[in-house]
């Protein structure tokens, strides 16, 4: 009993010395992996979103290469970021998202690529160089792109709507379809629809601001069916709803999967929305950054990007991709109505450093 | 020895039609799912024609199929190890007192009543700290993995199968045990031939429930795995994120073939041995 | 009488320094039987949980880190925000009523399946877990297609002729995926207990009260009793810090604690304040689960 009790103290004792010792060290920064074109230092370990890259690609990179790649998944960055930050997580690349990327640059969680390994970056148009999360492109690289919008069930709604946020926010335009709306079940998403609907940033930290968007939101609530993210698309196609926010590829990959591919509309409103990019890195302790390297760079070339997007329908960055992207997904994104306010209406989303918790909280008091 | 009291008249219609009605309420989601893992149509609640594609792709994958691996081994591995330290804690609660043995209650609680994100981010701060130690000291590179993930189950688990026996023990009647404690020549050899077998159903239950929440356990898992330990609900999570499809329901269809399969076994192993 | 001198006979009644011995005796036995878990959960349960303790004091970072300085009490204060306290009622009003329906259907369950012949009864109570192997994800995913604006359930209504059944997405929908999920979780040690109990207590009481609605509620409820309270608190407990159902059933258009709080550790990444309200919740637990068993007459 004595000696229960003593060991209770000394595991209160370690306890204490591992939370202290945990924020006595610092990260220093990691500078760039000594790595040659093509080389292998190992297996690789990719930690990425579900479905966002065919197996079978991955495969081709393995049995090209002679080694193995395994892939885990991850739902969310905020998921995959503590997993990475807290060390040894053993993956060599991930694909964080734009606002995670500037977070983990400045947590120093990922390391420096060394240009020399990836050529192929010369391929990324320059749409996609200057991006504010990594502006010298030193730590990621895109992978896919894409942008937030309103999907739209025609047959219901008509072809003759205005394509503008309204559409989900404003009664007098879609009263009618009260309980067939759906809005993502995202904070910065959704608060962010409401923001550029009143004319505002969707990074804003202006708490008067983000209020405003709140009661917008909260008004809202109850003309929804429901917040969801993973199902948005279907929900469209399946008559849960008739107006869905939701992600440009899922749409596009869900409107071809019916039988009437032309009774639906994807747009981003007028007043802007956003755009997001999702990117590779490399984790600052990854086993083997070499690896991770020729992956990145292989992924870059003309046809593995192009087979990247064909498979997830997700926009490419990569210019030398372009040319064998397949025409249904061309058409989608070439459709000039895509962006009803063009292309400068579109915002990245960035961490609002202090101020992100807002976000989150004022997303939980307009839900009720 | 127990003679069961039948129920009579109405409250016995009753109490049939209650059965029915739950096993109704249990399968038809479940019956839905098997009849969609056929369905030739992107989505669930679509019939599209009848297909094995779903199945074809998930026995293709080796992501799923791995993740499904990854999933058994842990399941049956955590069960066994929690069963057996559930138990016995069980039985020290319900049949002995010593000191320390109110805070071993309260503490046998607390895997209970922790929300499932807390504990994956405990237990993530936990193996990262842990493993730290175990570098600077001995120089192990250890990888989280199949022991990561293992024993944080088994630390959910233990409360889960202790609270499942001690409901059993708790009603027990005592007289049994003490008899026999006079008879037999030692206390271990009562607990054998007396307890054990009474408890059986307890430790059964418990052992089930220890494995389905090991088998569904998601947020602890995502936490506390590493590169190559996808288990199977962490997959599936990531899927749904991609889009609900036909193939979430191929992957809890195999499951389901899988886990009535070991349940057949594990009876007819105990045919054997009872008639061997 | 038989004297022999075994200090693991409860009969034992020589001196008082062999009644002392035999208590240690046992006394160190039961210890031998708890250090395991005992040791195992202080190492890799209680350790862990002593550093979100630690973190629930501390501030959150630009990044969404956890700056571990800087200490502070400030996100258990905000506790008493409105909103939280909003969260918290509703979250234990939902998990309350989950509990009281799981009790209701669950305790006839168990009783019938008690009176069934032992090999029925395995089988029976197998079947009740089968379901419940396949990912609970999934399961809710079937549930939204069940009750969805073209799905069974509406199909049947309007083909009876009773309008659609718009329960998607309803506070409704919420309970009956909670339900349809712990249930079994009030199954089993139910079962457990009432399968235990003396059917000649049960046949006498019989004999003895009038209806069977009395003999249930002075014979076999009370003596079941352990049964219920285990079962109550398997379910009352995860109940409260559900957050998949509620999301994928009802639209995630109220939030619940369990949502809440993985909100706070995922999506805002404010871990110092997730950590506040899990150590809150479990608190809240706690006393609960100590209250609910002095009410039952056990010890904790």
């Amino acid at each position: 009993m004595r000696n229960l009790k003593r060991f209770r103290y000394l595991a209160v004792l370690v306890a204490l010395a591992l939370a202290v010792s945990s924020c006595g060290s610092d990260s220093d920064e990691a500078a760039a992996a000594d790595c040659e074109l093509n080389q292998i230092d190992g297996d690789l370990a990719l930690y990425n979103w579900a479905e966002y890259i065919d197996e079978e690609q991955l495969a081709e990179f393995a049995t090209e290469y002679g080694i193995s790649a395994t892939m885990d998944v991850y739902d969310s960055n905020e998921a995959m970021q503590p997993i990475i930050s807290a060390g040894n997580s053993g993956y060599d690349v991930i694909v964080p998202s734009d606002y995670m990327v500037s977070i983990l640059i400045a947590d120093s969680k990922v390391q420096k690529l060394n240009s020399e390994a990836i050529p192929n970056a010369k391929n990324i148009s320059s749409d996609f160089s200057g991006l504010y999360y990594d502006p010298s492109g030193e730590y990621t690289v895109p992978y896919q792109w894409g942008t937030t919008g309103i999907g739209v069930n025609t047959t219901v709604v008509g072809k003759d709507f205005p394509r503008s946020w309204g559409l989900i926010f404003d009664p007098s335009i879609s009263g009618a379809f009260d309980g067939k709306i759906q809005l993502l079940n995202d904070p910065r998403e959704t608060m962010g629809a409401a923001l550029k609907y009143l004319g505002y940033s969707l990074n804003t930290t202006d708490k008067g601001e983000l209020d405003k968007a709140k009661d917008l939101v909260a008004s809202t609530a109850d003309r929804l069916a429901a917040f969801n993210t993973d199902s948005a698309d279907e929900f469209l196609t399946s008559g849960e709803t008739v107006i869905g926010h939701g992600y440009s590829g899922d749409m596009f990959v869900q409107f071809l999967e019916t039988d009437n591919p032309e009774d639906y509309v994807y747009f981003v409103p007028e007043e802007g929305g956003t755009r997001w990019i999702d990117n590779m890195g490399i984790p600052f302790d990854a086993p083997h950054p070499c690896t991770a390297h020729t992956f990145i760079n292989w992924l870059l070339g003309a046809d593995q990007g192009a087979a990247l997007s064909n498979w997830n329908y997700y926009g490419t960055p990569n210019d030398a991709a372009v040319a064998g992207l397949d025409e249904d997904l061309l058409d989608f994104v070439n459709d000039p109505e895509l962006l009803a306010g063009g292309v400068d209406s579109l915002e990245e989303i960035e961490d609002t450093g202090d101020f992100e918790i807002n976000y989150a909280d004022a997303f939980v008091e307009a839900k009720g | 020895m127990s003679t069961s009291v039948e129920p009579r008249g109405w409250a016995k219609a009753a109490l049939h039609l209650n059965g029915w009605v739950v096993y109704m309420f249990f399968y038809a989601p479940i019956v839905l799912l098997v009849i969609y893992s056929f369905s030739n149509s992107r989505n669930v609640g679509t019939w599209g024609g009848f297909t094995f594609d779903w199945y074809r792709d998930f026995f293709d994958s080796s992501n799923a199929r791995g993740a499904l691996s990854n999933s058994v081994k842990i399941a049956i591995f955590s069960t066994i190890i929690s069963v057996a330290l559930g138990t016995m804690a069980a039985l020290s609660l319900e049949r002995f007192t010593f000191r320390g043995k109110k805070v071993f209650d309260a503490l046998l609680y607390l895997p209970i009543i922790i929300p499932d994100v807390t504990m994956a981010v405990m237990m993530l701060l936990f193996f990262g700290e842990f493993f730290d130690v175990l570098d600077t000291l001995f120089g192990l590179g250890l990888r989280k993995g199949f022991w990561s993930i293992s024993i944080s189950h088994i630390a959910f688990n233990i409360s889960f199968v202790s609270v499942v026996v001690r409901a059993r023990l708790a009603g027990m009647n005592t007289d049994l045990e003490e008899a026999a404690i006079d008879l037999y020549a030692s206390r271990w050899k009562a607990f054998r031939y007396v307890t054990f077998p009474q408890i059986v159903p307890g430790i059964a239950g418990g052992a089930l429930l220890a494995m389905t929440l090991s088998l569904d356990d998601v947020v602890i898992t995502q936490f506390v795995a590493g590169p190559g330990w996808t288990t199977l609900p962490v997959y599936v999570f990531g899927l749904i994120r991609k889009g609900v499809t036909p193939l979430i329901n191929a992957v809890s269809v195999t499951m389901l073939v899988i886990s009535m399969l070991l349940v057949v076994l594990s009876l007819v192993a105990q045919r054997v041995r009872r008639s061997g | 009488m038989k004297t022999v001198v075994r200090a693991d006979t409860k009969t034992a009644t020589a001196t008082p320094e062999f009644e002392k011995a035999a208590l240690r005796q046992e006394s160190r036995r039961g210890l031998f039987l708890a250090m395991p878990a005992y040791l195992y959960l202080i190492f890799f349960f209680v350790i862990s949980l002593f550093i979100v303790f630690i973190y629930s004091f501390a501030t959150r970072n630009r990044f969404g880190g956890t700056d571990l300085s800087g200490w502070n009490l400030d996100s258990y204060a905000r506790i008493s925000e409105p909103i939280v306290r909003d969260v918290l009622f509703r979250s234990v009003w939902l998990a309350f009523l989950t509990t009281v329906i799981c009790l209701v259907i669950a305790y006839p369950f168990a009783y019938f399946l008690s009176t069934r012949r032992v090999a029925v009864r395995n089988i029976m109570l197998v079947f009740v877990m089968i379901p419940f192997w396949t990912n609970f994800l999934v399961r809710n995913f079937a549930w939204r297609v069940i009750l969805g604006n073209d799905g069974p359930l509406t199909n049947t209504t309007e083909f009876l002729g009773l309008g659609s059944a718009e329960l998607l997405f309803t506070q409704t929908a919420v309970v009956l995926g909670l339900v349809y999920g712990y249930l079994p979780f009030m199954i089993l040690p139910l079962y457990a207990a009432i399968e235990r109990i003396d059917r000649r207590l049960l046949e006498a009481s019989r004999d003895l009260y009038g209806t069977g609605l009395q003999s249930f509620r002075h014979v076999l409820f009370p003596l079941s009793l352990p049964g219920v309270i285990a079962g109550s608190i398997l379910v009352f407990v995860p109940s409260l810090g559900a957050y998949v159902t509620p999301e994928i059933l009802g639209g995630a258009k109220t939030t619940l604690l369990g949502s809440y709080i993985v909100t706070q550790f995922l999506t805002a990444r404010n871990w110092p304040f997730g950590a506040a309200l899990s150590f809150v919740l479990m608190l809240v637990m706690l006393v609960t689960t100590i209250v609910y068993f002095r009410k039952g007459g056990r010890t904790l």
